[in-house]
């Protein structure tokens, strides 16, 4: 799945624009619990989350995840967003619940990391 | 042994910076082209000690040291110290007060998955004054 396909199937908002290639769109991880993203062995494309902090952003640096989703409508703010954008990091935020959106990703394909 | 040292002061509570000194290492290896899998191991053990002094010290202290074989990543912090290292090192076992889970972390995960992470881990503390830990990752191999 495209970034651009992904964005239109959430009705998520793109906050901004990173320094990443375009890719192919094809696993997913879940969380709330930042420590959880942290022990995966793999690296997933996309973090959903409902936790709208920089710690989101952070752990996504270090996880090696390019894609962050903050669901649920939280207001995601200027400091996030910058942060984002210096971690070269795509930030969609979406007035989705995390299981609605994580349910339209599975059923277009995308894998589940764990 | 000679090589590349960066230091960086962290605060306790500071949850808007928790994170830096790990994304500047990053930046750093990734221009040393270090492979991204070590980096990772690298950065995420780093990231959850940094995590660590935020959420539970004062204040401390790290210091990195790259040189052609390892990175050594001393972390030392001013703080309450741990009780029993060993109940720290089992998963779940936290101390983590409900600000910190807030932040997605205190799940009693931080020091299982930096021994994970790296070839070395060390853990000294001393209660009411505070804890050192030492990481060491290979470069090499």
């Amino acid at each position: 799945m495209t970034a651009e396909k992904l964005i239109d199937l959430i009705s998520g908002n793109l906050l901004n624009v990173a320094n990443t290639n375009t890719q192919i769109l094809a696993s997913v991880v879940a969380s709330d619990l930042m420590s959880d993203v942290l022990t995966l062995e793999n690296e997933p494309d996309i973090l959903v989350t409902g936790l709208a902090n920089t710690q989101c952003i952070r752990t996504a640096e270090m996880a090696d995840i390019p894609f962050v989703i903050i669901a649920k409508g939280k207001k995601v703010s200027q400091q996030i967003i910058d942060l984002a954008h210096e971690g070269d990091i795509y930030l969609i935020s979406t007035h989705l619940s995390i299981f609605k959106c994580c349910g339209l990703l599975y059923t277009h394909g995308i894998k589940d990391t764990f | 042994m000679s090589g590349i040292t960066f230091s960086y002061k962290i605060d306790g509570g500071d949850f808007v910076n928790a994170g830096k000194a790990s994304s500047e290492i990053k930046r750093t290896l990734k221009q040393l082209n270090v492979a991204q899998k070590t980096i990772k191991r690298v950065v995420v053990s780093l990231y959850e000690a940094e995590v660590n002094i935020v959420a539970h010290a004062h204040r401390g202290e790290i210091n990195v040291l790259i040189n052609a074989e390892e990175i050594s990543i001393t972390l030392k912090d001013e703080g309450p110290g741990i009780e029993s290292v060993e109940q720290a090192m089992e998963v779940g076992y936290s101390t983590a007060s409900p600000s910190v889970v807030s932040m997605g972390f205190g799940a009693g995960m931080g020091l299982p998955n930096m021994k994970k992470n790296s070839d070395y881990l060390n853990v000294e503390s001393k209660v009411g004054v505070g804890t050192t830990v030492t990481i060491k990752v290979a470069l090499v191999g």
